[in-house]
């Protein structure tokens, strides 16, 4: 089977940046910033495959650069190197730019202008992020924090839209007597549910989960984690996970990559990385979580 | 000295004297600002819709006054021209009167009221009802050039959502109203789509004149003195009122009213309140055409 | 009631013209020369040329006199006037170290090389009315001249040039070191070209220069006061003239056309170098004339508006320059007086049709 997204050399680097930062940086080094130039290296020559209804896990800890990969596939911000391709599909169909004459894989999307990487983020992926504020607008209401995606997707019926903004709140357990409320009134719970029906109101293939769960109670992590189940194999999506939690990597996704100071060091089966873990970082954190 | 011998004073060094603003050059402007509005304008026209950022100059008329107009105005127009400014409307209007009489004084032009009979019509708030053909240019005074300012305070933000077409934010402006009250509450200075490309502001006229700007024979220039800014709608451009298929744009409701004057019922009326009791009485906004029907 | 036409539009326009040059006319003194203004009146003469952003002493003080001593109107006439001009060409970049100085003070050190001059300055007078002056004469005004004259030294020297307390700084590498600006580079013109954000420093330095006085300060002391956290310390302030040089058109070489007075501020403020090595750096600030409350407040928000992320708005680059011309803010304040006739009745349409959407949703509930 040939992945969804192809992912090659990857790489993020803050500040100007010297011949020495690659060589001075890394797992080895305990550091991301080169003492050189003072240049934050935020990861480096990051390569990986995603597949069609696959949940892959990025799992480290905070200067890993798990999120940055996913700002960078996000397209929020610009890589300093590195490719991403993706399978020729229906939802590019009004894009054939992208693609050379029967090519399977698109040119690098990295490489697009802002305005095509919004369109192609518009039509294939959703985010959901650790902190509701990035992803909401607090003061709008419920129903329009969708409608703002499908909006943004060429949608100009307000029935439509409101019938659709229905059935995702539905989906994620949003009582409908308040879809014209503000997610500023709503708890932390709640306020993730409504980002996720946000993320999949455009039928994205790829859903970025940013420490989706972070800062949420036990038992309302369960329901979150549980619903993203659901929905992962309801709309067959790719799902991309970072979590610097291994329990919810080890619910959800069926490989692993694990980062640290912006290199990847282990990658693999989930199951194969918690209980033989090969890389002494990898060891510690299954040994202190789990 | 009393008043009425200073004002005799007055009256004769005015009859002695030239025009008020000797020592000007012709147009105000010096020639190579003239120039450099000029170049703007064409690439406006060439971009229908998209702002053009251009140096600004100062004119004796404040900022917010008109300027922007009068600068386009001032470097297109040369003696042959025949001009019109409106305020509101109406050629009588205390700006109106204001800005004809600088121009007439730096640029030596002659003044009409008749829309037909002008090269140039300089307008705030208003388009003329009667159609303008396509010799004639319609330079509009535009206090806010950037339609996205509702929903975005940042320039620099605005300028990039342009550049990406990125208007989600605007359309969900319009969502949220209609949630919130049952319709869209913009009232004038609607938003429009240009060529199917750009959200530009149409400058504060009602939303009455906006279906005007679509598909028109006429040029039109919308300048912003204060704020920087050039743009235009060339002829026969499409000129879309932001609406959803099913709220659709709708214009103001001046069903069984008619002018006092001379009995229009498919213009824009002014309302005016004719008694402290607060009774009303409707006539024609644009004075020129209500002067002619009445005639 | 009749048709509102609004026609006597154009006759009530020139008699209020008239009534407003009678006003400042009418009175029984004699009428105000010119030359009384520039010279009695200079600190208003030099805040109309800084903010009307042009170098002419005798406009200026025509200016005012016009515009019944309004600073707005005044500075506004000025800037009119300026846009009547022909550009001929731009001034080599003038050098402050030549300045022919009248004042000069710092605050970070006790004694300067080359002394603290304090020159004229309304800081340490009591400010307290000063009767006297209701009897001012010529026979006063020599007799005070006489008193100044006659205790002065003869032969006391004031030398050329002074050194700068920031080169004294910059040279033990305290301060961060200056930009290198190519000399020959054309600068940004904001009155070609209009601003686009981030602006480059000498657009933005040129906005301030010529912003209004009291908006600049209102932000910078904002700044100060706790929105924001510069805590300057006044490194040198410099009141003087400034030689102007222009490149010879047939030769090239650098010709001295004249000079301006200008007042100049150069502040301090603690910041983190990405080195990671903690320096002091300069906000700058200059403007026409002696204003030196201006040129502190551009000073400290040439300062501000270099954070990288803004946190108020005297950080943000976009509001302080958008929002600091006083020609332009004064413009649009007033333009509300102007007829908003047809704007209104829209507004009016969509309020009636909101009140009775409201209606009907009402006796809906009640029903």
């Amino acid at each position: 089977m040939e992945p969804l997204i192809r992912i090659r050399g990857l790489s993020k680097r803050f500040g100007n940046g010297c011949n020495r930062c690659l060589s001075a940086t890394g797992p080895e080094f305990e550091t991301n910033m080169c003492p050189h130039c003072g240049s934050v290296v935020a990861c480096n020559d990051v390569s990986f495959d995603l597949f069609k209804n696959e949940a892959l896990g990025i799992v480290g800890e905070s200067g890993s650069g798990k999120s940055t990969l996913v700002r960078l596939l996000h397209f929020e911000w610009d890589a300093t190197d590195g490719s991403m391709e993706i399978q020729r599909n229906a939802g590019l169909d009004t894009m054939p730019e992208l693609f050379a004459d029967g090519d399977l894989y698109s040119r690098n999307l990295l490489g697009l202008s802002p305005f095509q990487k919004r369109q192609v983020r518009n039509a294939l992926m959703g985010i959901v992020y650790q902190n509701p504020f990035l992803g909401l607008r607090m003061n709008v209401s419920s129903g329009g924090n969708i409608a703002e995606r499908l909006l943004g997707a060429g949608w100009r019926n307000i029935g439509k839209m409101r019938k659709r903004a229905a059935e995702l709140l539905e989906k994620t357990e949003i009582p409908l007597d308040r879809m014209d409320e503000p997610p500023k009134n709503f708890s932390g719970g709640m306020q993730q549910r409504v980002q996720i029906a946000k993320a999949l109101s455009n039928n994205p293939l790829i859903l970025y989960l940013d420490e989706v769960t972070t800062g949420l109670d036990l038992s309302v992590q369960a329901r979150v984690l549980d619903l993203i189940r659901t929905l992962q194999s309801e709309y067959k999506l790719s799902l991309l996970v970072v979590s610097h939690d291994l329990g919810v990597i080890n619910l959800l996704c069926q490989r692993t990559m694990v980062m640290k100071y912006g290199r990847v060091v282990e990658a693999g089966l989930t199951d194969q990385i918690l209980q033989d873990p090969q890389h002494k970082y990898t060891q510690l954190l299954v040994a202190s979580q789990l | 000295m009393q008043m009425h011998e200073w004002l005799e004073q007055e009256d004769l060094l005015r009859k002695k004297g030239d025009s008020i603003v000797g020592g000007y050059p012709y147009g105000f402007m010096d020639d190579g600002a003239k120039k450099d509005i000029r170049r703007s304008i064409l690439k406006a026209v060439a971009i229908p819709g998209y702002q053009v950022p251009y140096g600004s100059r100062e004119m004796p008329i404040a900022r917010g006054w008109g300027t922007g107009g009068i600068q386009i105005t001032l470097s297109l127009i040369t003696p042959d021209d025949i001009l019109k400014v409106i305020d509101q409307g109406c050629d009588g209007s205390v700006n109106a009167v204001n800005i004809k009489k600088f121009i007439q004084a730096v640029a030596d032009v002659q003044i009409t009221n008749d829309t037909l009979a002008a090269t140039v019509v300089q307008t705030r708030h208003r388009i003329p009802e009667e159609a303008m053909s396509a010799g004639q240019i319609l330079v509009l005074q535009v206090p806010y050039p950037e339609a996205l300012r509702e929903v975005e305070a940042s320039e620099a933000e605005t300028r990039r959502m342009h550049a990406e077409a990125d208007y989600s934010r605007m359309w969900l402006y319009l969502y949220e109203d209609i949630v919130n009250y049952g319709e869209i509450t913009i009232s004038y200075r609607y938003p429009v789509t240009v060529n199917g490309r750009y959200i530009m502001d149409p400058s504060p006229i009602p939303r009455w004149d906006v279906p005007k700007l679509h598909m028109a024979e006429t040029l039109f220039l919308f300048g912003a003195g204060r704020e920087k800014r050039i743009y235009a709608i060339p002829p026969h451009t499409t000129v879309e009122p932001l609406e959803f298929e099913d709220h659709t744009f709708r214009v103001e409701d001046f069903s069984g009213k008619s002018c006092a004057r001379c009995g229009a019922t498919d213009t824009f009326l002014d309302e005016v309140i004719e008694n402290a009791g607060g009774d009303r009485v409707h006539y024609c906004s644009d004075s020129g055409y209500c002067d002619k029907r009445s005639a | 009631m009749g048709y509102v036409a609004v026609k006597g539009g154009i006759e009530a326009i020139e008699n209020a013209c008239r009534l407003f040059a009678w006003e400042r006319s009418k009175g029984a003194s004699e009428p105000l020369a010119v030359e009384q203004i520039r010279e009695q009146l200079y600190l208003a003469v030099d805040r109309v040329m800084g903010e009307g952003s042009l170098y002419a002493p005798d406009l200026a003080a025509l200016a005012l006199k016009q515009a019944a001593g309004d600073s707005f109107e005044a500075s506004f006439m000025l800037r009119a006037y300026r846009a009547t001009q022909p550009r001929i060409g731009y001034s080599l970049p003038g050098n402050t170290r030549e300045m022919r100085i009248k004042r000069r003070i710092s605050s970070a050190f006790k004694d300067i090389p080359g002394g603290q001059m304090l020159g004229a300055t309304s800081d340490y007078t009591l400010r307290l009315l000063d009767f006297d002056l209701l009897k001012d004469d010529t026979a006063r005004r020599e007799a005070f001249r006489e008193t100044v004259f006659n205790a002065l030294p003869i032969n006391a020297e004031i030398p050329d040039t002074l050194p700068k307390v920031i080169d004294i700084l910059r040279h033990e590498g305290l301060l961060e070191n200056a930009v290198d600006l190519a000399s020959n580079d054309e600068p940004f013109d904001i009155t070609r070209q209009s601003v686009i954000f981030p602006a480059p420093r000498s657009a933005a330095l040129q906005s301030l220069a010529r912003g209004e006085t009291g908006g600049l300060l209102t932000l910078a002391y904002s700044s100060m006061r706790g929105y924001g956290n510069i805590h300057p310390t006044l490194g040198e302030l410099r009141v003087g003239y400034v030689p102007l040089q222009i490149s010879h058109p047939v030769t090239g070489e650098p010709y001295t056309v004249g000079e301006v007075k200008v007042t100049e501020a150069e502040v301090l403020a603690r910041f983190d170098g990405s080195d990671g090595m903690p320096r002091f750096s300069l906000g700058y600030g200059l403007c026409f004339g002696q204003n030196e409350l201006k040129a502190i407040s551009m000073a400290v928000l040439d300062r501000t508006t270099r954070a990288e992320k803004p946190s108020c708005p005297a950080e943000d680059q976009e509001y302080v320059l958008y929002h600091t011309d006083g020609i332009e803010a004064m413009g649009f304040s007033n333009h509300w007086k102007l007829p908003h006739y047809v704007d209104f009745l829209s507004d009016l349409d969509r309020l009636r049709k909101a009140q009775s959407i409201a209606q009907q949703e009402e006796c809906h509930a009640d029903a």
